[in-house]
């Protein structure tokens, strides 16, 4: 594709313009399109007409104007500068478009992903004359505090390396080269292209086998997901979608976070930005920004460029899991990334599916989450990367019927269920206990390096979650016979359940140390509530009232658990004895 | 390119195809002349070749294909904006209405606007004082924030519109404060009430209204909020002032855009609305904010109407995941006659935290509102119950929170379309009315600020009973 070629516009219908004089085209070429030059990617093509899907406003364009073919796949830039920055849907930094344009978004820019006029210090970790290959990792670079960037050898390009040497580089100069068996001779850069739509190979799919850690308590302790695992996060306005993905960011276990705010509110966008610099990282005290890569592209940007932001965001994730990292996505949220679809399908004139989505849309839905995975990385040496998504989902009304809620619950293998009930009842997060699953329950028992302590906090899963389904049926039967008809036994079931609910499921993402609770004050919480219920019972089992038990002074300090520092856990283990104490005395006092 | 054509080829709904033209631009205006010499306008939907798709803003009745010419203006609609749009009354596309001059421009701006890169958005945390105490005390406006009130047919909503134009105001010296209120397909009645409440007031001095009245062509809807919104965005970032614009109502609005939908046989999505609602009631909805560097800002309160009080309706539905959280209207308290009939426990101000406490409003603020909304939800079961059961088969702590929300609905919620209540009046009313309960009970609220301000709300309470 040397020689550029040049259509003529012969239709313009919102985003979607028509051209012809474009043989030769391929699908999902990137094109300029009209006198500003606008940003559009080709989506259909019929003998030499070619409609092209634009990712700016599309006002004052018409017929007779050209369009120019790239001849290149929308692609995004990957290399050292991604850590902290803040992009649009087509990896264009916001930032700098602001010092060129001023604070609104103007059309027809074109500034690169990655900046050009900064040196980065390279360290090579391969000599020269070592034969390599795609995704050989040659050096390294230490992008920020808290992620050392990996230089890989681009997929595809292989043969022996010469000329690496350490030193401080921009993006784009050469740092080395590579001369393949016949003797072409491929310069090696820090940064390299990759087109969004294509997934970046890997040398072969693992299964998940470890939890990614959340620090949430009802994701963690019952519907856990695994590192390489796929969520889905669906509810009604005003649920905490957004809440549960912002904590997911800042607390996740992961080395890497892609965060998509793909077609959401302006303001949240802020919230992030203002927030995330000012957090710090629990592991490491270092602010959370120095592991985040931003795609904002908000419910007023272009719609089509919300449709290829879900595109940009995996494959910058797919690059740092290349790199052997673990590496956790939010999409917030999938349903504008879906309704996107739909509209760019409408302007096609498309036969549409079900509610006017395109028929593809479950294909594409379950492509997309495909890219999610626990892999064995390209190249060498020898690594694992790990790829979660976690997708939030806007179903109209909260209907759980929507195509996109039920295309992406056939892929995906978590979903947690917000409820707007729970939400008015400021329980938070609303995951409702009921309905959500995880099928990396299994996984629960390795999250702790003491193999029975693992074993245990299973065990104590499913416990809590068996005393939660009871007490859904006693509700019930409360609610037609009243409180005092049902058994001693029922009663201290209902007590306790409310305790799970009330001092382990809700969490205040907004409180200082609830906002975040390690694996073990998890394991210590649940077990300092199961252990009340099974002393408690055996103390009903000998007469003792239940009314005494519920008004026993341990019980208020189970419920401020969660607001003791981590440090602080000995005084949950603490309260197993408590337990012991205060209920022997009822008991005494029973039996007396 | 002033180019004029007579080949109107087909009229069909509020769309008109006209052919043969040149160098037509998606987006732009036109100005169609009819036989008669009057002037419609229009714009571009779709060129396809020399085929150009026209929605007539004025609508197409009396529009004939054979003598009708139509001139391509060959730019985006466009608003003359200065500080004189303040005091006026216009139409729905920006035309005076009030027989005043036309607006000398300072600059004329592409009513479509741009979007604010997210990167120059400020954070709203600046609190805006309405004078309505569940607003003000329970759900706190701030500048740049976007905050619906759902209402349905019948209820008051026009009255609340009126007293947030004539009451909000920001706290503190020196700001600028102006109104720009757009009516989307309201009645000449409910309009003459805005315009006569205003000028009555004197309020109008300080806004600016954009009128599309219900026998208006409905296709105009289309431009009145983006042309108020343009002209709100002017005074904002240009003149630095701190615009509250109200939209009323978006429900007539979505449904001119679902005429034109159907009109240009797209499928539909919802309830015949289109499959692009979401995106384009984002494009009017996040004009709201700030930006970093300037003083002005724009808040939003769209109002709608959810038809059968259904709050999954599309409308409502879409508003609610742009918009920062929600004030409902509640059918009950109308009709036991309590004004303004908010609908407390479902109302949310999604940046309610951010813009109160010390130095915004006062420190108490939170803990208060927390707690009359618990004692009110606890209350509110209360007199459920008392309906099922009668009031005598209610436990005495159980009659003890009836009675507070009762008090509650006919003195904090209830205050009249007139009155204005400053915030603190609001704070102390909490206090108020929360000194029947014993601090055990104040559960959701620090020991040592009870301690601060509970005395002297105790103290007159035992003196008004003894």
């Amino acid at each position: 594709m040397s020689d550029t070629q040049v259509g003529k516009i012969v239709k313009v219908a919102g985003p979607v313009v028509v051209a012809e004089g474009m043989s030769g085209a391929r699908m999902y070429d990137v094109v300029r399109v009209g006198e500003e030059n606008l940003i559009g990617e080709i989506v259909e093509l019929r003998g030499d007409r070619a409609s092209v899907q634009v990712y700016e406003d599309t006002t004052g364009v018409g017929p007779g104007e050209k369009v120019v073919n790239t001849g290149a796949p929308l692609s995004v830039e990957l290399g050292p500068g991604l850590i902290s920055s803040i992009y649009d849907g087509i990896q264009r930094p916001l930032d700098q478009l602001r010092e060129k344009q001023g604070d609104v978004i103007l059309r027809g820019s074109a500034i690169p992903g990655l900046r050009r006029d900064v040196k980065w210090h390279f360290v090579p970790t391969v000599s020269n004359g070592t034969k390599v290959q795609g995704g050989d990792i040659v050096g390294q670079v230490q992008e920020t505090t808290l992620v050392l960037h990996k230089i890989l050898v681009p997929p595809g390009v292989s043969g022996v390396l010469d000329g690496l040497r350490e030193g401080d580089f921009t993006v784009d100069q050469s740092i080395g080269v590579v001369t393949a068996d016949g003797g072409f001779r491929t310069e090696l850069k820090l940064m390299h292209k990759w087109p969004v739509r294509t997934a970046r190979p890997s040398l072969r799919r693992l299964a998940p086998g470890e939890i990614l850690t959340t620090g949430q308590r009802v994701i963690d302790a019952f519907f856990p997901i695994a590192k390489g695992g796929t969520a889905c996060v669906p509810g009604p306005f005003g649920s905490g979608k957004t809440v549960v993905q912002h904590q997911l960011a800042k607390w996740v276990n992961a080395d890497v976070v892609v965060y998509v705010g793909c077609g959401e509110r302006g303001n949240e966008m802020t919230d992030v930005l203002k927030e995330f610099p000012e957090l710090k990282d629990p592991h490491s005290g270092e602010p959370l920004m120095k592991r985040v890569v931003l795609l904002a592209n908000t419910s007023d940007m272009p719609v089509a460029a919300r449709e290829a932001s879900v595109y940009t965001g995996i494959t910058l994730a797919e690059y740092f899991r290349d790199m052997g990292y673990s590496v956790a996505m939010m999409a917030d949220s999938t349903s504008r990334w879906a309704e996107a679809m739909r509209e760019i399908s409408t302007r096609l004139e498309e036969m549409p599916a079900e509610e006017g989505y395109p028929a593809y849309l479950g294909a594409r839905i379950a492509s997309f989450y495909e890219r999610a995975g626990r892999v064995e990385c390209a190249g060498g040496p020898q690594r694992e990367g790990a790829l979660s998504i976690i997708g939030a989902v806007s179903p109209p009304g909260g209907d759980l019927s929507d195509s996109v809620v039920q295309a992406t619950l056939h892929v995906v293998k978590v979903f947690w269920s917000l409820q707007g009930r729970l939400a008015q009842q400021r329980h938070f997060p609303a995951i409702d206990w009921l309905t959500s699953y995880s099928f990396y329950k299994q996984y629960l028992s390795g999250c702790f390096e003491d193999r029975q302590r693992g074993v245990e906090m299973a065990e104590m899963s499913r416990e809590a979650m068996s005393l939660l389904e009871q007490e859904s049926q006693l509700i019930e039967i409360v609610r037609l016979v009243g409180a005092e008809s049902i058994s001693a036994k029922d009663r201290l079931v209902l007590q306790t359940a409310r305790s799970i609910r009330e001092d382990f499921l809700h969490q205040n993402a907004f409180h200082k140390v609830d906002t975040h609770t390690s694996m073990d004050k998890q394991f210590e919480i649940l077990k300092a509530i199961l252990y009340f219920h099974r002393i408690a019972l055996s103390a009903v089992e000998r007469g003792a009232d239940t009314r005494d038990l519920s008004a026993l002074k341990v019980r208020e300090s189970i419920a401020r658990a969660k607001f003791l520092e981590e440090n602080q856990i000995g005084q949950i283990v603490d309260l197993r004895r408590q337990i012991d104490e205060q209920i022997r005395a009822v008991i005494g006092a029973a039996a007396a | 390119m002033l180019n004029e054509y007579q080949t109107v080829k087909e009229i069909y709904g509020p769309l008109m195809l006209v052919e043969g033209v040149e160098g037509a631009k998606y987006g732009h205006i036109v100005e169609i002349r009819l036989a008669d010499e009057s002037v419609r306008h229009g714009q571009i939907l779709q060129v396809e070749g020399d085929r150009v798709l026209v929605q007539v803003f004025e609508g197409t009745e009396g529009v004939d294909v054979a003598r009708s010419s139509v001139r391509f203006i060959g730019r985006p609609m466009e608003l003359s904006v200065s500080p004189d749009l303040l005091g006026r009354v216009f139409d729905g596309i920006g035309r005076p209405k009030d027989n005043g001059p036309a607006i000398l421009p300072r600059q004329r701006r592409n009513i479509n606007g741009n979007p604010i890169n997210p990167v120059a958005r400020d954070y709203p945390n600046e609190f805006i004082q309405t004078g309505i105490s569940t607003i003000d005390g329970l759900n706190p406006l701030v500048r740049g924030q976007k905050l619906p009130i759902f209402s349905g047919a019948g209820l008051p909503h026009d009255d609340i519109a009126a007293q947030l134009a004539r009451q909000a105001t920001v706290l503190g010296k020196g700001e600028s404060f102006a109104v720009v209120f757009a009516a989307m397909g309201i009645t000449f009645e409910a309009a003459q009430f805005f315009i006569g409440d205003l000028t009555n007031t004197g309020a109008i001095e300080r806004a600016a209204l954009f009128i599309n009245l219900a026998d208006d062509p409905a296709i105009e809807r289309i431009a009145t909020p983006r042309v108020a919104l343009t002209a709100a965005e002017y005074l904002a970032f240009e003149e630095n002032m701190h615009v509250l614009v109200i939209l009323n109502d978006m429900t007539n609005y979505c449904e001119a855009l679902r005429e034109i939908s159907a009109a240009r046989k797209e499928v539909p999505g919802r309830r015949g609305y289109p499959g692009y609602l979401y995106t384009d009631l984002a494009s009017l909805y996040e004009r709201a904010g700030r930006i970093k560097d300037k003083t002005g800002s724009i808040t939003m309160v769209p109002v709608l109407t959810m038809p059968e009080d259904d709050k999954t309706h599309p409308v409502p539905d879409l508003t609610g995941y742009i918009t920062e959280g929600q004030i409902l209207m509640s059918r009950g308290l109308h009709r036991k006659g309590i004004a303004p009939p908010v609908d407390v426990l479902p109302s949310l101000s999604r940046l309610k935290d951010k813009g109160i406490g010390q130095g915004k409003t006062r420190d108490d603020h939170a803990d208060l509102y927390n707690q009359l909304y618990a004692a009110y939800a606890r209350g509110k079961e209360a007199q459920e119950l008392a309906t099922i059961l009668g009031e005598a088969a209610l436990s005495e702590e159980d009659q003890k929170y009836m009675a507070y929300a009762n008090e509650f609905e006919s003195r904090y919620i209830s205050q009249g379309y007139s009155e204005n209540r400053s915030v603190f009046e609001t704070l102390d009313l909490g206090w108020d009315l929360l000194s029947r309960f014993e601090d055990s009970e104040l559960k959701r609220m620090d020991a040592k600020r009870i301690a601060q301000y509970m005395p002297r709300f105790r103290e007159k309470r035992s003196q008004s009973q003894g």
